[in-house]
């Protein structure tokens, strides 16, 4: 029963009063109506705006918020009043939903900050009435459209250790990560471009020989294109078997439409090699070499508007349909009519119906090659009505096309805006940041200042300052290096220990040398720790750099990095740990250095990713023997490190 | 048809898109009898209605302030015209009765409860007929039923009119009932109806007839109380 009607219930169990005669047995009794309450006025203060309404109205949704017990969490005993700190603009459609029964959109609200509230409040936004419901469909889809395009960009991050195998088919389907990557994709289009030019060039006329005919390029410097053809089908073939060994799943490589234009590209060159034998089907292997132009479309994997009008024509299929349906109707009924009425005529190029096609489609389309010209009067009323409603029929679906190319167009070109603001955009909120995580800091160090001074005042001063939430932050951070023994540093005192540890432990590879030499004030014995490496786009790279990078991330995390597994198995303290580092922990684990809040690079492992684009880092060690493999996490660790990551406030 | 054939084809399409052209300029107006249809459309949606003061009201029916305040807010709510009209109405009832079909007994209702027979039903019509299901006397409410069943409003109820309201009534129901409803039931509900009703076996039933053996009946005095709290 819709409870929209629920006001009219009462009516309905009233006109049964008409079927009580026509009984023939007693009814059951009538639930009691225990709560017989008069219907009163309730107050909803939505951040201040006061909204009224009678309980009933709310009622009639009972699985809701607002409809249930559950309003009652938010009562006001004080001012006897229901106060939800929500957004009072899009309050208003979801009251309006009570008292109308339908919920609409509006059109001005961001979708998402819409779907909050609608999931605020216990409704499902299905119910949305069909004025406003396809603009909600439309705008959601965008929106996860967007989403989408967010996260393809996360997959562009290179995984660490990744086979050799991954890295070359990441290196195909993305020119941009890698150098190689890239020259292969330049070398490639180019011979792509070479081959193309080739078979164009050959068929030219070459310019009279002595026995003076013009004969085509081809057969005049036969050798020298062959050569072309066989190095550009070498290329062609390497590159197609690099990428089925590469391809992740080889079954479904070969079944994609570039692997099949790859094949169908070089297949017309091999027919033509086992071929030349047999003259009896060298007519056929003439015919082959058609097939040739298809290397043309291999530029659609290096060009992104070849593949957007790719996507479009295949997304159009229906509308391409119906105009392809429309077309052949039309033909059909026009080429019937000037058949017969060209059929008195003498001498009429319109012999068969299927002959008039040709003069349909000439006419519809405006083309108007004059072939074919009827010469009776019928004939040529029919004939204007044919091209008259030729341009109406191919206009029709034209605009659908169109718009669905503008559609998909935009999108990428919003895709790639997005990408291009998204570097700069990151590295502000950075900045923004930075000062935060530097805060706590910079209280422990005016803190143990004044310990050393004792200076109490000053640190009450000090304490006084900081609100509430920072000064409970701090107390929370000072927790956590308490527990893990190990200590939140800043740039200088890391670099000043990265340099000592490098000299001392330099190559390391045994597990957990711990060398106590830090100089900074801690509480406990200090170990050596590792600072996870950072994702970076490049491969590992072959050589340690020095030992002073640290390029900064941008994060807005603090992370502590504390190696050592044997001594520290215990002190899993970090708040997003992984449940698959359990069994990293234990693996060997190189140099150990002391974690910095603004991360910086020195990496013994290819690891974790924040999903955030980074800019290329250099590394300052070498990674060490086992790439493990870990998985593109926002809150990531790696091999034998305990990674805590604390988000910056 | 040969040429000749053609050629008049032909002429035709032409004179018939010479035609065309000449109703894009307003020349030729087609001879068109319902050129006042989107007026009179126009007209019966703004039709709306204002029920009669509060204390009017109140003296017909025997509802309180309150309870008619809290009425008329949910029917106006429903119908914002203040007006009920046959279609709306059977598509409200039918609500409640999503497995049969509802829309013959709503017809039926509709016509209980439109007093007036002016084909809609004002919020004055829909609270008096409230006020004496709710709140009338057994009489009262027993004569209401017998209004309901007498569809021509002769002051009789045939055995054909008694079997068209069962028929609706069974209509509610809907296929999946058990054990199913077949063909006859309404018929032989309607037999031994009258059976009990009709006293003098004259083949209708008068309202006297009808009040007399249902207070004799136990069952439906019974029933006739149950609703009492509703509003």
């Amino acid at each position: 029963m819709a409870t929209g009607v629920a006001a009219w219930l009462p009516f309905a169990r009233a006109a049964a009063i008409g079927w009580m005669p026509v009984a023939n047995c007693p009814m059951p009794n009538a639930p009691g109506d225990n709560s017989k309450r008069q219907d009163e006025l309730i107050i909803l203060n939505i951040s201040g705006r006061r909204f009224q309404t009678w309980r009933t109205t709310l009622d009639r949704y009972p699985d809701t918020l607002l409809g249930s017990t559950e309003k009652d969490f938010f009562y006001n005993e004080e001012t006897k009043e229901y106060f939800f700190d929500r957004d009072p603009d899009a309050f208003r459609s979801i009251l309006n939903f009570y008292r109308t029964g339908k919920l609409h959109y509006p059109r001005h609200e961001c979708i998402s900050a819409y779907d909050e509230e609608l999931t605020f409040f216990g409704i499902i936004p299905e119910i949305i009435g069909d004025c406003c419901y396809e603009e909600y469909k439309d705008r959601k889809r965008e929106n996860l459209e967007r989403l989408q395009d967010d996260q393809e960009e996360i997959k562009d991050m290179k995984l660490p250790n990744m086979s050799f195998r991954e890295t070359m088919w990441r290196a195909f389907e993305n020119p941009h990560t890698s150098t190689m990557a890239l020259v292969f994709y330049y070398v490639t289009g180019f011979f792509i471009a070479i081959s193309v030019i080739t078979n164009v060039v050959e068929t030219v006329p070459c310019g009279s020989t002595f026995n003076q005919k013009d004969m085509p390029c081809g057969e005049r410097y036969t050798v020298a294109f062959f050569c072309i053809d066989t190095a550009c089908v070498m290329i062609f073939t390497v590159e197609y078997l690099l990428r089925l060994f590469a391809a992740p799943s080889r079954y479904r490589f070969m079944r994609s439409v570039m692997s099949i234009i790859d094949v169908v590209a070089i297949l017309p060159y091999y027919i033509g090699l086992v071929m030349t034998n047999n003259e009896d089907v060298s007519g056929a292997f003439v015919t082959l070499r058609v097939f040739r132009v298809f290397r043309i479309f291999k530029f659609s994997r290096h060009s992104q508007g070849l593949r957007i009008l790719g996507y479009t024509l295949k997304s159009c299929a229906s509308e391409l349909g119906f105009l392809l349906f429309s077309l052949t109707m039309a033909i059909i009924i026009f080429a019937t009519v000037m058949f017969y009425a060209e059929k008195g005529s003498s001498s009429t190029k319109f012999t068969s119906i299927p002959a008039s096609f040709w003069y349909t489609i000439v006419t519809m389309t405006t083309l108007g090659y004059g072939d074919m010209v009827p010469k009776t009067i019928a004939g040529k009323i029919f004939g204007s009505i044919c091209s008259l409603s030729g341009v109406l029929v191919i206009a029709l679906p034209v605009p659908v096309i169109v718009s669905n190319f503008s559609r998909i167009y935009h999108q990428n070109q919003r895709a790639d805006k997005r990408r291009a603001q998204k570097k700069t955009r990151m590295a502000r909120i950075r900045i923004a940041k930075s000062g935060s995580a530097n805060a706590f800091l910079q209280s422990k160090r005016n803190g143990m200042l004044s310990e050393l001074l004792e200076l109490t005042g000053k640190d009450e001063e000090e304490q006084k300052s900081m609100s509430l939430l920072e000064s409970q932050h701090h107390h929370l951070l000072h927790c956590l290096e308490k527990t893990t023994a190990h200590e939140f540093v800043d740039e200088q005192m890391y670099e000043q220990n990265f340099l000592e540890m490098a000299l001392q432990t330099f190559p390391s590879h045994s597990p957990s040398t711990a060398s106590h030499d830090s100089p900074a004030v801690t509480c406990c014995s200090r170990k050596e720790r590792r600072n996870t490496p950072l994702p970076s786009a490049d491969l590992p790279p072959p050589h340690p750099s020095s030992a002073h990078q640290s390029t900064l991330q941008e994060l807005s995390t603090i992370r502590i990095h504390c190696g050592d597994p044997l001594l520290h198995s215990t002190s899993r303290s970090n708040l997003n740990m992984k449940p698959d580092d359990s069994c990293r922990i234990n693996s060997k684990s190189g140099r150990i250095t002391t974690a910095i809040i603004s991360l910086p690079t020195p990496p013994a492992l290819p690891s974790d990713g924040d999903g955030l684009h980074r800019p290329p880092k250099r590394r300052s060690h070498p990674p060490t023997g086992h790439p493990v493999a870990p998985s593109i996490q926002t809150t990531a660790s790696s091999a034998g490190i305990n990674i805590v990551k604390v988000s910056a406030l | 048809m040969g040429l000749e054939g053609m050629e008049i084809i032909a002429i035709t399409v032409v004179v018939g898109l010479f035609i065309v052209v000449l109703k894009q300029f307003g020349i030729w107006e087609p001879l068109s009898l319902e050129a006042d249809t989107s007026d009179s459309d126009l007209e019966l949606s703004m039709v709306r209605h204002q029920p009669e003061g509060l204390e009017q009201l109140q003296a017909q029916t025997k509802f309180t302030k309150k309870e008619l305040q809290s009425l008329y807010r949910g029917f106006k709510n429903e119908c914002p015209s203040g007006l009920v009209d046959e279609e709306t109405f059977k598509s409200i009832y039918s609500q409640f009765f999503p497995q049969g079909d509802a829309t013959t007994y709503a017809h039926f209702l509709f016509n209980a409860f439109d007093m007036d027979r002016n084909g809609s039903i004002r919020f004055e019509d829909f609270v008096i007929g409230l006020s004496v299901l709710l709140r009338g006397s057994i009489t009262e409410k027993l004569r209401w039923a017998f209004n309901l069943y007498d569809i021509n409003k002769d002051g009789l109820v045939t055995k054909e009119e008694m079997l068209a309201i069962m028929t609706s009534i069974y209509d509610m129901m809907g296929r999946y009932t058990l054990p199913s409803v077949r063909e006859e039931s309404p018929f032989e509900h309607v037999e031994k109806f009258f059976q009990k009703m009709d006293r003098n076996r004259d083949g209708v039933v008068t309202i006297d007839e009808f009040i007399e053996t249902c207070q004799k009946d136990e069952d439906i005095m019974a029933s006739m109380q149950l609703f009492e709290n509703v509003i």
